[in-house]
């Protein structure tokens, strides 16, 4: 008990209490902070850097929450049907999501590079190449485990709803549209949930992936943060200012998303 | 007529799902393939097989083993993620408990700002985090173990708290009636009722701070390497000089033991994901 809380206070609440302080400070290293009110925040806003993180961070979000959500639900429903090998296919689905950030981030360099190279060119040519590589990764280390909170929502479903779906005639589609995405509604938020957090927070796949190239295009938020901080002298104040909006962006998408769970649990 | 058209898309369904299945086994398939492979014959060709000529043998297990200091690196984020986890298991458990039972303004307002963290992004807290452990030399591979019970708190006692709550108080007050004084109460009833999603918290805790990147390397920095930060290293520090062959070992070598313990305790891991996620 008291170890958990000490532990708990010093490494989070009193570093989660001097970065907002901090934020509001000019420094090199924390004890020679000098208070300086929202210029930290003015000139994040006006970074460059940071705004083209922004969008393309916002951007990669929504493209994988969709396409990762989609062929996760594809899935399940496929190895919820009467197929062989249920078992084994999960179990290799599931599996590159065992697999850390960072060699993910340099498996997929090791190939994309190595299909680029048949073009001349590397995945640092083109931001395009970046952010789609960093798409396909995401979904190659997601879908798994999507699928595996899917398929545990579908056999949650009872199946008698099915049977007199059938018996009032309705078709396959129907079906679907009307009996089981609706009674699958809490698997799809905590799923959206996910998968929007974690990539929106991105940071160990971008570092190895891209780390940024070409010229800081691909670098996501959280990489953009930890370039201020570190590759910045007489920056850090501006990095934890952005350090500070990001938790604000994140808080805001999780409280969102609360907020609409609930509604719809009162509803159901 | 209805049944055979029922099979065909069935067994279409099976051609697809290989297909796709093998898709996801591919990538994992070239880096073990590659890490037979030369250094000079990866990087640019990494979808050929290793033949007569490029194939290296343990050439570069031994080689990447030996330049990069990999051996200690894996030592290291073992001791590491074997600890933490068993420290986070258990004091996770007690404080849980503890927050549950005590019914105070001050174990509500614990339980509230354990919750929090969660949704508290590392780049948030990971620059002051740094400078208190500096400053309370904790940066070393045992203090960490101590970082991450402070990091992985919240996740854990938010688990556990969920399942104390259904752990009757008749059971309790029975234990205390018999003479249990809270320790034996604690470690005689609600620890062993506690065990199965125990488990479950330690699996997700032992897949985060096995892949864990960015702690180690801000709080132990390039001294005591963990196996992720050695990698990153490895590809990093070279300055082009990298050695190809070398790395794709490293790479085998990190995923090799979290697939094994994958196979092993599937079913815990499966579980675990789904409790995590309802929970969450």
């Amino acid at each position: 008990m008291l170890p958990t809380l000490a532990a708990f206070a010093a490494f989070f609440i009193v570093p989660f209490i001097m970065g907002i302080y901090l934020s509001f400070n000019k420094f090199t290293t924390v004890s020679n902070a000098e208070w300086i009110g929202f210029g930290n925040y003015a000139k994040a806003f006006s970074n460059s850097d940071f705004l083209r993180a922004l969008g393309f961070t916002s951007l990669f979000t929504v493209v994988s929450v969709i396409t990762v959500n989609l062929f996760a639900f594809l899935l399940a429903l496929a190895l919820t049907s009467a197929v062989r090998g249920k078992n084994v296919f999960r179990t290799i689905f599931f599996m590159p999501n065992l697999i850390g950030g960072i060699v993910l981030g340099y498996i997929w360099n090791l190939i994309i590079n190595g299909v680029l190279a048949n073009f001349g060119v590397d995945i640092s040519y083109s931001a395009k190449y970046g952010f789609w590589g960093l798409v396909v990764l995401t979904n190659w280390q997601l879908i798994g485990y999507m699928m595996v909170i899917y398929i545990a929502g579908l056999q949650n479903i009872p199946r008698d709803l099915h049977e007199a779906a059938e018996i009032d005639g309705a078709t396959r589609f129907q079906t679907l549209k009307n009996v089981t995405v609706p009674m699958l509604m809490s698997s799809i938020t905590i799923c959206t949930f996910l998968t929007l957090t974690n990539s929106f927070k991105l940071f160990d796949q971008n570092l190895a992936l891209t780390a940024g190239a070409p010229a800081r295009k691909t670098a996501m938020l959280a990489l953009d943060i930890y370039n201020t901080f570190y590759g910045r002298a007489g920056w850090q104040g501006v990095g934890q200012a952005k350090a500070v909006i990001f938790f604000l962006i994140v808080a805001l998408i999780a409280f969102a998303q609360l907020k609409i769970t609930s509604s719809r649990e009162v509803e159901s | 007529m209805e049944l055979s058209r029922k099979k065909r898309l069935s067994s279409l369904l099976f051609v697809v799902l290989v297909l796709l299945a093998a898709l996801f086994l591919v990538p994992i398939l070239i880096v073990f393939l590659n890490s037979f492979k030369t250094k000079f014959s990866i990087m640019g060709s990494p979808f050929k097989l290793p033949t007569k000529e490029t194939f290296a043998g343990f050439e570069n297990y031994v080689s990447g083993v030996k330049s990069a200091g990999i051996a200690g690196a894996f030592g290291r984020s073992l001791f590491i993620t074997v600890l933490s986890v068993l420290v986070l298991a258990l004091l996770t458990s007690m404080t849980a408990w503890y927050l549950v039972r005590v019914k105070s303004a001050v174990s509500r307002l614990l339980y509230n700002t354990f919750l929090f963290s969660m949704i508290v992004p590392f780049q948030m807290v990971m620059y002051t985090m740094t400078f208190v452990v500096t400053k309370l030399k904790f940066n070393n591979p045992v203090g960490i173990i101590f970082v991450y019970l402070g990091f992985g708190a919240g996740l854990s006692v938010f688990m556990l708290s969920g399942f104390v709550k259904s752990i009757p108080l008749e059971l309790e007050e029975a234990a205390e009636i018999d003479g249990c004084n809270p320790v034996q109460k604690f470690f005689m009833i609600v620890f062993p009722i506690l065990k199965p999603t125990a488990i479950t918290v330690t699996i997700l805790n032992a897949m985060w701070i096995w892949n864990d990147y960015l702690l180690p390397y801000l709080i132990l920095g390039t001294g005591n390497k963990t196996l992720p930060v050695a990698i990153q290293i490895a590809m990093q520090g070279a300055y082009g000089a990298v050695n190809w062959g070398g790395f794709m070992a490293m790479l085998v070598l990190a995923i090799l033991p979290i697939i094994v313990f994958y196979l092993f305790c599937q079913r815990y891991i499966i579980e675990g994901v789904i409790a995590g996620a309802v929970k969450g």
